[in-house]
């Protein structure tokens, strides 16, 4: 019988959810990685053995990437790390923001999005990395600047069919792609706007907080600004707005259903200066027509006023073949929902947990 | 006599669980972390970043002087001496 996990990286180490595969009632281990924050985790299920990735920061002794091959029951690192920027960069790695598999046709690669801004691959399926050199030698990298998180490459999209295709977003510097395995990287921004620049349409610099790939054109990518809400169908060549219907254009994570095309998740929050869910009212906002139209979903969520905010990699959708998609949230006051309808109902998962930085789920 | 380095708690099991550790032939501080890349890599990468500098919130006395307010990695060590790991008080 298939088995679900649900991987809760927090501020203060990491929680895995177990369910069977009706995903309805969730067991909660932990924590693992005491006192470290764990802003990126991620599930690869190419292989025969599902493959569990977390990338904690311990504040004293260093970041550092773990993998699983026992569904979260015991970890792993090189004695010297996987990540380690070499000595001619004169940099050290500050934190993994993200973690993520490959292609299904190339299953020994892995990615990995980093602070300060950098793209890692694995070829050994996450064991250890090899900085990307492309970017990291772009002329534009000296005037990428710091977010409030920090400097950082949050997302990694490869493309489905083409090994030679990888997008990256990163806060700041925006959108950036390649065409050729990586050698070569064009700022991929036209049409995202960057209010808070002397010239808000500059060619980088924007503040992309997430972007995601449609499940059916993998050329359809969506993507939640810093203020704004993108879609671009030409691969991030140029993006249009989506934001009309929202009851705001801010926030942090955009989800892409796993297999219904057109479909996107998005938690709005009122203003950059007020980052708080719009009316204290926990929604998450759901388009099934490529962000023409939106809908609130609260079934379940919480009824009173809520005041913490959805973090950039605190949603996420599971890949459960066969059913309606999982769809999970996490707050910045420690409280997990789950959605097995694709988002029409809500069950709380967890609640009191430290701070949700990052959730993946997965159906093994 | 080789130079003793003692360890947190924490980081004694990157070390076979010893409390502490020692190192021979190391004139400087930065000798004796070099010494445990060696040794210990998985200690060594715990206490030292990426270039080999000491980690941000890490601390590494000489007897009651914080190294950083010697000459960093830099100070001399002779044989005999001890170096007291710990994690600074710091973070949230």
């Amino acid at each position: 019988m298939a088995e679900a996990v649900l991987l809760i990286g927090t501020r203060k180490g990491l929680w895995v959810g177990r369910s069977d595969d009706s995903r309805r009632q969730w067991t909660l281990e932990g924590p693992q990685f005491s006192m470290q924050g764990v802003y990126s985790v991620a599930a690869d299920t190419r292989g025969e053995v599902p493959r569990l990735f977390a990338g904690g920061t311990s504040e004293h002794w260093g970041p550092g990437v773990f993998h699983s091959d026992d569904l979260g029951r015991s970890w792993d690192e090189p004695p010297e790390g996987s990540i380690r920027f070499p000595a001619d960069t004169g940099t050290s790695l500050e934190r993994v923001w993200q973690i993520q598999p490959g292609p299904a046709f190339e299953p020994e690669v892995v990615y990995a999005g980093a602070e300060p801004s950098s793209l890692w691959r694995s070829a050994d399926r996450g064991v250890t990395f090899e900085l990307v050199r492309g970017l990291w030698d772009h002329p534009h990298r000296p005037k990428w600047e710091p977010g409030f998180g920090g400097q950082a490459i949050h997302t990694v999209i490869p493309h489905p069919d083409d090994r030679n295709r990888v997008t990256v977003a990163m806060s700041t510097g925006g959108v950036y792609r390649t065409a050729d395995g990586g050698d070569s990287w064009a700022a991929s921004n036209s049409g995202i706007k960057a209010y808070f620049r002397p010239d808000p349409w500059p060619e980088f610099g924007q503040c992309v907080h997430k972007v995601a790939a449609d499940a059916g054109r993998p050329d359809r990518l969506y993507a939640q600004n810093h203020h704004g809400v993108y879609r671009s169908d030409d691969g991030g060549g140029s993006w249009q707005s989506i934001a009309d219907g929202l009851p705001s254009d801010f926030g942090f994570p955009v989800v892409s259903h796993p297999t219904e095309p057109d479909t996107l998740y998005v938690f709005p929050l009122v203003a950059d200066g007020n980052r708080i869910p719009v009316d204290a009212r926990f929604r998450v906002y759901r388009s099934t027509d490529a962000g023409k139209s939106w809908d609130a979903l609260s079934a379940g969520l919480p009824s009173g006023p809520v005041y913490a905010p959805v973090l950039r990699d605190a949603m996420c959708a599971d890949n459960m073949p066969g059913a309606a998609a999982g769809v999970y949230v996490g707050t910045r006051d420690g409280c997990v929902y789950a959605s097995t309808d694709s988002g029409e109902s809500w069950n709380e998962v967890a609640r009191h947990l430290p701070d949700v930085l990052s959730l993946r789920a997965a159906v093994v | 006599m080789p130079v003793v380095v003692r360890l947190p708690t924490v980081l004694r099991s990157f070390a076979g669980g010893a409390e502490q550790v020692e190192v021979a032939d190391a004139g400087t501080v930065g000798a004796v972390f070099a010494a445990l890349e060696q040794q210990y890599p998985a200690l060594h990468h715990r206490i030292t970043d990426d270039q080999g500098g000491l980690r941000r919130h890490v601390n590494v006395y000489l007897g009651d002087d914080n190294v950083r307010d010697l000459d960093d990695l830099a100070t001399p060590v002779s044989h005999g001496d001890e170096l007291l790991v710990l994690p600074a008080v710091s973070g949230g």
